[in-house]
C-alpha cells in the first residue's frame, strides 16, 4: 500500500472516529464521575472513621474490614452468599438448559411456552420476594395442608443447618433455609437462561447435528458430544450474568426474609442496607460494599480478560 | 459527514435550550412565589411534614390532623411526605439521605431519646424550640421526664404528639377464662401460667421477631423487671456493667421465655404473631400498644371482652415510653409556618383528633381522657402515675448505632442461646450507647 492512501485513509475513519468520541466523552464523563468517582469516594470512607452521622473522614486504616471479617453477621453472610451463588448458578443453567432443549424439539406452540418461562422476568425481585414469602409462609395454604400429614414446614425459617461443622462461633454448612431463597430466585431467572440456551441452540447448524447422527451418534451422544459444548460460551455469560446477580442480592432477601432468624439467609447486600442506614455506620457499610465490589470481581476480570483474548 | 455534525450541533442546542429553560421556569417559580407573597399579608406556604405513617390507624391520624391544620390555616399547604415500611426503616433510610444533602423536610417524625439526641441533634441539624414551649406555656403541660427525654443540656429540640406503652402483654381473655388463669404480676407466675397453657396445648407466649424488635423488646422489658427503673437507666448509661448478675438473670428469664413462644416466630412480623393472640392459637403477646389499634380497628375485637391486658411482669407502676416527636430542622427556610404546625401538634385539641385514630395517647396531661377508650384512659392514668423510662428497641435508651448492634445480638441469642456470647456482643457495643 501507498504511503499516501495509508494516511487518507487513516484520516478518513478518524473522522468517524471524531464523531463516535464526541458522543462518547460525555457518557464517558458521566460515568468517570458517577460510577468510578462514586467507587473510589466509597473505598475512601471504608477507610475512614465515619460511623456516625457526624461526618469524620479520619483514617482509620484497615479498622473496618478487621471489623467485619470478626463479625459472626457478616462471615455468616459470607457463606449464606456461597451457598446461594452455587445452587443459584447450578440451577438456573440444568432448569434453563432442561427447558431450552424440550423446547427446542420442534414443539408446537413454542412461542407460548416460551412466554411463559420468560414472564416471571418482568417481575422485579421485590415482588418475587412478597409472592414467594406468601406462598413459603408456615400458617398459609399449603403449608397448613401439609401440617395435616404432620409435616410441618418451615421453609425459610428454619435456622438448621446441613452437613455442618463448627469453626470458632461460625457453623459452617448449608443453611437449609437459603434453598427457600435459591427457589424463589431460580423462578424468577430460569426463563433469562432459557432464552439464552435457546438462541444458542437454534445457533447450532443442523448440518453439525445431521452429521454426527450420519456418524451413528445416538441422540444423547450428539447433545454430549456436539451440541453441549458449542453452547460453552452461552453457559459462560449465563454464569457471569447470574454470579453478579447472586452476589450483590439484596431487593429478593429483604422482601422474602429480612435478615432471617441466625442470619441463615442474611446476605452482604441487606447487612449493607442495615448497616449504613439503620446503624448509621458509614464506614462499615462502604467497607461492606467494596468486599461485594471484590466478590464481584473475581468473577468479572477473567471474564473480561478471556474477551480481550478473544478480541485478538 | 456534514449531516453527522449537524446532528452534533444540534444535540449541543437542544441541551443548551434545556439547560436553559430549567433555570427559567425556576426563575418563574420563585417569582410566583414572591408574587403571592406580597399579594397577602399573612405569611403563606408549604410545610412538608415527613413521617413513616402509612399504616391503617396512624395515617387516619395523621391525616385527620393535617386537615385540622388546614382548616385553621387555610393559607398554609401540607405536603404529607410519609415513607412506608414497618419502625421506620425505611423512611429513616431516606431522611439521612436527605439531612445530609441539606435538603431536610419540614418537620419529621423522630422517636424522642437518643434517637433524637445522638444523631440528629449530635450532628448539629436541629434547631432548639425553647421559645417555642414558652410561648405556648408546654413546660407544665407535659411531664418532666418527657421533656428531658427530647432535651439536650438545657435545650429542648423537638414536640411530642403521642405516647404509646411497650412494657404491656395483651391476652386473650377466653383462653385464660377457660384455663382459669389470673393475670399474673411476678415472674414466677407468669412463668407457672405459661406452663399451664403449655400442657393445655396452647402456645403460651406468641413472638413475630422477623425484624428483630420485637424479641429486643422483650428483653429490654425484662430488664426492667429485673433491674428497677433506676438501675434500668443506669445500664444504658454505662454505670452498670452488662456483665452484671442481674443482666446474666435478665438473660437467662428470656431465654426460659423463648421456650414458650410460638415456633414459627421468625417467620411472622408483630401483625401476624398478635393475629395468634386473636384466633386463639396463642395466648399473650408483649406488644407495644399499637396492638391495641390493631386489635380494635384492624380485627374489630372488643377492649377488655375478647382481649385484655396487664403490665409486664415485675414491672407494675412502671412505664415503658415510647414517644413520636416532632422537630425543627436546621436550614428550613419556612420556620415561621413549621413553629405553627408544631404549635398545632402539640396543642389538646390537636394530639386529641390525632391521637384516637392513631391509638396511642396524648403526650400532654391535660388532655381529654373522654376522647379515648377504656384501654386509652387506663393508660393516660398510668402515664401520669407512673415512672416513665425510655425504651431501647424504639431508639430511645440508646444511641441507632448501640441499638442496630443490640438487636443483631438479640437476633443471634434467640435462636442460639449462648449467654456469654449475647453479654460479650452486648459489651462489645457499649462504647457506642
Amino acid at each position: 500500500m501507498a504511503k499516501g492512501t495509508q494516511i487518507k485513509n487513516k484520516r478518513k475513519i478518524s473522522k468517524d472516529q471524531w464523531t463516535a468520541i464526541c458522543f462518547l466523552i460525555p457518557s464517558l464523563f458521566l460515568i468517570l464521575v458517577f460510577v468510578y468517582g462514586f467507587i473510589g469516594w466509597t473505598g475512601y470512607v471504608s477507610l475512614s472513621n465515619y460511623n456516625s452521622l457526624v461526618p469524620d473522614f479520619s483514617f482509620a486504616g484497615l479498622k473496618n474490614y478487621i471489623y467485619l471479617f470478626q463479625d459472626f453477621r457478616f462471615q455468616s453472610d459470607l457463606r449464606n452468599t456461597l451457598f446461594f451463588t452455587i445452587f443459584f448458578i447450578g440451577m438456573v443453567i440444568v432448569m434453563g438448559l432442561g427447558l431450552a432443549i424440550l423446547i427446542d424439539q420442534k414443539l408446537k406452540g413454542e412461542t407460548i411456552f416460551r412466554n411463559i418461562f420468560l414472564f416471571p422476568m418482568a417481575l422485579s425481585f421485590v415482588v418475587t420476594g412478597v409472592v414467594w414469602q406468601w406462598l413459603l409462609n408456615p400458617s398459609t395454604g399449603f403449608n397448613q395442608f401439609l401440617q395435616v400429614f404432620g409435616i410441618q414446614p418451615k421453609w425459610y425459617t428454619d435456622t438448621n443447618i446441613l452437613a455442618g461443622f463448627e469453626w470458632g462461633n461460625i457453623e459452617f454448612g448449608l443453611p437449609i433455609a437459603i434453598i427457600a431463597v435459591v427457589i424463589a430466585a431460580v423462578w424468577q431467572m430460569t426463563g433469562f437462561s432459557l432464552a439464552m440456551y435457546l438462541a444458542g441452540l437454534r445457533g447450532i447448524p443442523d448440518e453439525l447435528r445431521e452429521a454426527a447422527r450420519m456418524d451413528g451418534a445416538s441422540e444423547f451422544q450428539v447433545y454430549r458430544k456436539v451440541v453441549l459444548p458449542m453452547l460453552l460460551p452461552i453457559t459462560m455469560s449465563v454464569v457471569i450474568i447470574m454470579a453478579h446477580i447472586s452476589l450483590k442480592i439484596f431487593d429478593l432477601i429483604y422482601a422474602m426474609t429480612g435478615p432471617g432468624a441466625n442470619f441463615v439467609t442474611d446476605v452482604p447486600g441487606v447487612y449493607m442496607f442495615e448497616t449504613t442506614f439503620r446503624g448509621n455506620y458509614y464506614a462499615n457499610g462502604a467497607a461492606i460494599a467494596i468486599i461485594m465490589l471484590l466478590l464481584v470481581a473475581v468473577f468479572i476480570v477473567p471474564y473480561l480478560w478471556s474477551n480481550r483474548k478473544g478480541d485478538r | 459527514m456534514k449531516k453527522v455534525y449537524g446532528i452534533v450541533i444540534f444535540v449541543a442546542l437542544v441541551l443548551l435550550i434545556a439547560a436553559c429553560s430549567a433555570d427559567s421556569s425556576g426563575d418563574m417559580e420563585s417569582d410566583g412565589g414572591s408574587d403571592e407573597n406580597e399579594s397577602s399579608d399573612s405569611s403563606s406556604g408549604e410545610v412538608e411534614i415527613f413521617s413513616w405513617w402509612t399504616g391503617a390507624g396512624e395515617e387516619d391520624g395523621l391525616l385527620a390532623f393535617i386537615d385540622l391544620f388546614e382548616e385553621k390555616h387555610p393559607d398554609i399547604t401540607v405536603e404529607n411526605a410519609a415513607v412506608a415500611g414497618g419502625a421506620g426503616t425505611n423512611a429513616k433510610a431516606v431522611l439521612a439521605t436527605r439531612m445530609q444533602g441539606n435538603d431536610p423536610p419540614s418537620t419529621f417524625q423522630v422517636h424522642g431519646g437518643e434517637e433524637l439526641n445522638k444523631s440528629w441533634v449530635a450532628a448539629d441539624k436541629m434547631e432548639p424550640l425553647n421559645d417555642l414551649f414558652e410561648e405556648n406555656e408546654w413546660m407544665d403541660k407535659f411531664p418532666e421526664e418527657l421533656i428531658e427525654l427530647v432535651s439536650e443540656g438545657d435545650d429542648i429540640y423537638s414536640v411530642p404528639v403521642n405516647i404509646h406503652r411497650g412494657n404491656v402483654f395483651f391476652y386473650n381473655m377466653e383462653i385464660f377464662e377457660e384455663n382459669d388463669i389470673e393475670v399474673p404480676t411476678s415472674f414466677d407466675e407468669f412463668f407457672a401460667a405459661a406452663e399451664q397453657l403449655e400442657e393445655a396445648g396452647i402456645t403460651p407466649i406468641a413472638l413475630g421477631d422477623k425484624e428483630s424488635w420485637p424479641a429486643t423488646q422483650v428483653f429490654e422489658n425484662i430488664l426492667l423487671g429485673v433491674l428497677g427503673p433506676d438501675d434500668y437507666q443506669n445500664l444504658f448509661a454505662g454505670e452498670i456493667e452488662f456483665d452484671d448478675e442481674r443482666v446474666v438473670e435478665a438473660i437467662e428469664i428470656f431465654g426460659q421465655m423463648l421456650d414458650y413462644v410460638n415456633e414459627d416466630h421468625a417467620s411472622r412480623n408483630w401483625q401476624d404473631a398478635a393475629q395468634l393472640v386473636a384466633s386463639g392459637e396463642a395466648a399473650m403477646i408483649n406488644m407495644g400498644d399499637w396492638a391495641k389499634g390493631y386489635f380494635a380497628n384492624d380485627l374489630d375485637l372488643e377492649t377488655n371482652e375478647d382481649f385484655g391486658y396487664f403490665p409486664f411482669p415485675d414491672t407494675d407502676g412502671e412505664f415503658q415510653v415510647i414517644t413520636d416527636t416532632f422537630g425543627l430542622p436546621k436550614g428550613v427556610e419556612n420556620t415561621e409556618e413549621v413553629e405553627k404546625f408544631l404549635t398545632e401538634f402539640g396543642s389538646v385539641e390537636g394530639q386529641d383528633t390525632f391521637n384516637p385514630l392513631k391509638g396511642g395517647i396524648p403526650a400532654r396531661v391535660d388532655a381529654d381522657p373522654e376522647e379515648y377508650d377504656e384501654y386509652g384512659k387506663d393508660a393516660m392514668e398510668d402515664f401520669t402515675n407512673s415512672r416513665l423510662v425510655p425504651s431501647l428497641a424504639h431508639g430511645s435508651a440508646a444511641s441507632e448505632g448501640f441499638l442496630t448492634k443490640a438487636n443483631q445480638a438479640v437476633n443471634i441469642f434467640v435462636t442460639q442461646g449462648d449467654i456469654d456470647n449475647f453479654i460479650q456482643a452486648l459489651e462489645n457495643a457499649a462504647p457506642e450507647m
